[in-house]
């Protein structure tokens, strides 16, 4: 199978499907129908040619398979053993009519179900991944590192909550909309923050998250082009990614952002990212995940750590402080302030963190603490900081950054 | 998020303790475990859980200059030992906790739960990069 052939695939998988449930309604069917009709295609594409209309192809043949198995229980034996066998002719498959607006329709239905918020985020985020991004069971069960047989459950749990909760093959009615997209966004921020949680180790062998979930908000930025949310996702995730190359060492440890060789940030990835953060930001509305965007952007434009502007930072966090109460917001807020009006005023604004039961005993807030002890020459209480931040941590990447910091300051 | 789930059992009179009890209590005591572990897995959150040989098998390995040494213990004065573990991939802590509670009443002798030690300690993973 070529690559352009497996691309072309998973870019149909969610059009086919939606088409499919579309039709007969049963969505948990239909998404088994659908991926055997995927395998298919994969088996048979490469030894023959890639069909003319290679949308129809596989909702034909998704369609066959469901009505098989909707006609007995006993097909579903046969079904694997023919698989191969049960290609259609390419004469066969009429050109589709031009449906056009309902294939956008249906994937952006699809998301909005795989995503909805009656199922655990778990199961949200394997449903997204295999029935929108097109992925098989397998592939999921390695990138989150667990059995494939719990990854199966998973979707299969997701899809009987889908089928107990009655939750339609419609869009959702306007006054529910913004909350559907939110809980969109959502699984797909947590696929990326996976992708970078699971980026160590044998990554060659998996499926990579962060990029999968980057080309899932591209999908649906594609089908809410004017939605600010939408696009300040995905631009935060191509301004982070755009790091990618500089933020571990050899060993996997993590380079903090003022370290960073920024000479191997992915200029091309700014740019876009850049763009996509005025465009948004000159519609109007502005959501959490387009200010978070626009102060990655800030970084990302700074060619060195002490050419950043701190103070548009500051101002983009206090803005993220008024939409919502988050101690992680005001931390990182702290932090701001800290560079662009000076440590102690940093170090005032963390008092109150210590005593919100959220994030008090968090491992951030010792860290960034001894950070600033650090900068501003208190060596022996930063120690002390740094050291509960280790203990708390538990990333090993960062509990090995912490440990070094540690040894480092102790030497000297 | 994973967590790891080790189950410590008194030692007893460094018998293993197990072996006292009568079939149907045993019997009891393995159904509860099976049952627990479909439960887990069924709930998609099971990633793996074994459970382990009496520590009268146990050996501590251990390599100084060069040779690695075997050896039995040292267990005679430890009043607890590992019997078993499960690793469980879940949403929160607490759901951690919750399935380490259930663990706990396994039944013993006479049927009675018997509020087993459950250890949880969180997997290392690396740390998400952006929130």
């Amino acid at each position: 199978m070529t690559r352009i052939d497996e691309r072309l695939l998973r870019e149909l998988a969610p059009q086919v499907l939606g088409a499919v449930v579309r039709r007969y309604g049963d969505f948990g069917a239909a998404e088994d129908a659908v991926q055997e009709a995927l395998t298919a295609a994969a088996f048979q594409w490469p030894r023959s040619a890639v069909p003319e209309n290679p949308r129809a192809w596989l909702i034909q043949v998704a369609a066959r398979k469901l009505t098989d198995q909707l006609r007995s229980e006993s097909a579903r034996r046969r079904r694997e053993t023919k698989l191969a066998l049960e290609i259609p002719p390419e004469e066969n498959v009429a050109p589709p009519p031009d449906e056009a607006p309902v294939e956008q329709d249906d994937a952006l239905v699809l998301l909005f179900m795989c995503c909805h918020p009656a199922l655990t985020r778990p199961s949200a985020i394997a449903l997204t991944l295999r029935a929108v991004g097109g992925l098989t069971t397998t592939e999921i069960a390695s990138a989150f590192l667990v059995p494939e047989a719990t990854m199966a459950q998973r979707i299969s749990r997701a899809k009987q909550s889908i089928k107990s909760s009655a939750i339609g093959f419609v869009l959702p009615p306007p006054g529910e909309r913004s909350q559907s997209i939110g809980a969109v966004l959502h699984v797909l921020y947590l696929i990326f923050n996976e992708g970078y949680a699971t980026s160590s180790g044998k990554a060659l062998q998996r499926v990579d998250l962060s990029n999968e979930a980057i080309r899932l908000a591209r999908a649906a930025h594609q089908l809410m082009p004017e939605n600010g949310e939408v696009s300040g996702l995905l631009a935060l995730m191509i301004l982070t990614d755009a790091r990618r190359p500089a933020r571990s060492g050899p060993n996997g440890e993590i380079v903090p952002l003022d370290e960073q060789d920024r000479s191997l940030w992915d200029q091309l990835a700014i740019a876009e990212g850049v763009q996509l953060v005025s465009d948004a930001l000159s519609r109007g509305a502005v959501g959490s995940y387009l200010l978070q965007a626009a102060i990655a952007a800030v970084h990302d434009e700074a060619a060195r750590a002490e050419d950043t502007d701190w103070p548009q930072i500051v101002a983009l966090y206090r803005v993220l402080m008024g939409l919502a109460d988050n101690p992680m917001v005001a931390l990182n807020h702290a932090v701001a302030v800290a560079m662009a009006e000076g440590i102690a005023k940093g170090l005032a604004l963390l008092e109150p963190l210590d005593r919100d039961p959220r994030i008090k005993d968090h491992y951030r807030l010792a860290a960034v603490r001894a950070h600033l002890l650090e900068r501003s020459g208190k060596i022996s209480t930063a120690l002390g900081y740094f050291e509960q931040a280790a203990e708390k941590t538990t990333s090993t990447p960062e509990r090995n950054y912490l440990l070094l910091k540690i040894a480092r300051l102790r030497d000297n | 998020m994973k967590f790891m789930l080790m189950m410590h059992t008194p030692a007893g009179t460094g018998e293993y303790q197990v072996n006292q009890w009568k079939p149907e209590e045993l019997r009891a005591h393995i159904q509860f475990m099976k049952d627990l572990n479909k439960d887990l897995r069924e709930a998609g959150e099971l990633v793996g859980g074994e459970g382990l040989a009496p520590p009268v098998q146990a050996r501590i390995v251990r390599t100084q200059g060069g040779v690695p040494e075997v050896t039995d213990g040292p267990f005679a004065e430890s009043k607890e030992f590992l019997a078993g573990y499960w690793i469980v991939d879940v949403e929160t802590a607490e759901r951690a906790y919750a399935i380490a509670g259930k663990a706990s009443t396994a039944p013993g002798p006479g049927g009675t739960p018997m509020g087993i030690k459950i250890e949880v300690r969180q997997v290392m993973s690396a740390p998400p990069d952006i929130g």
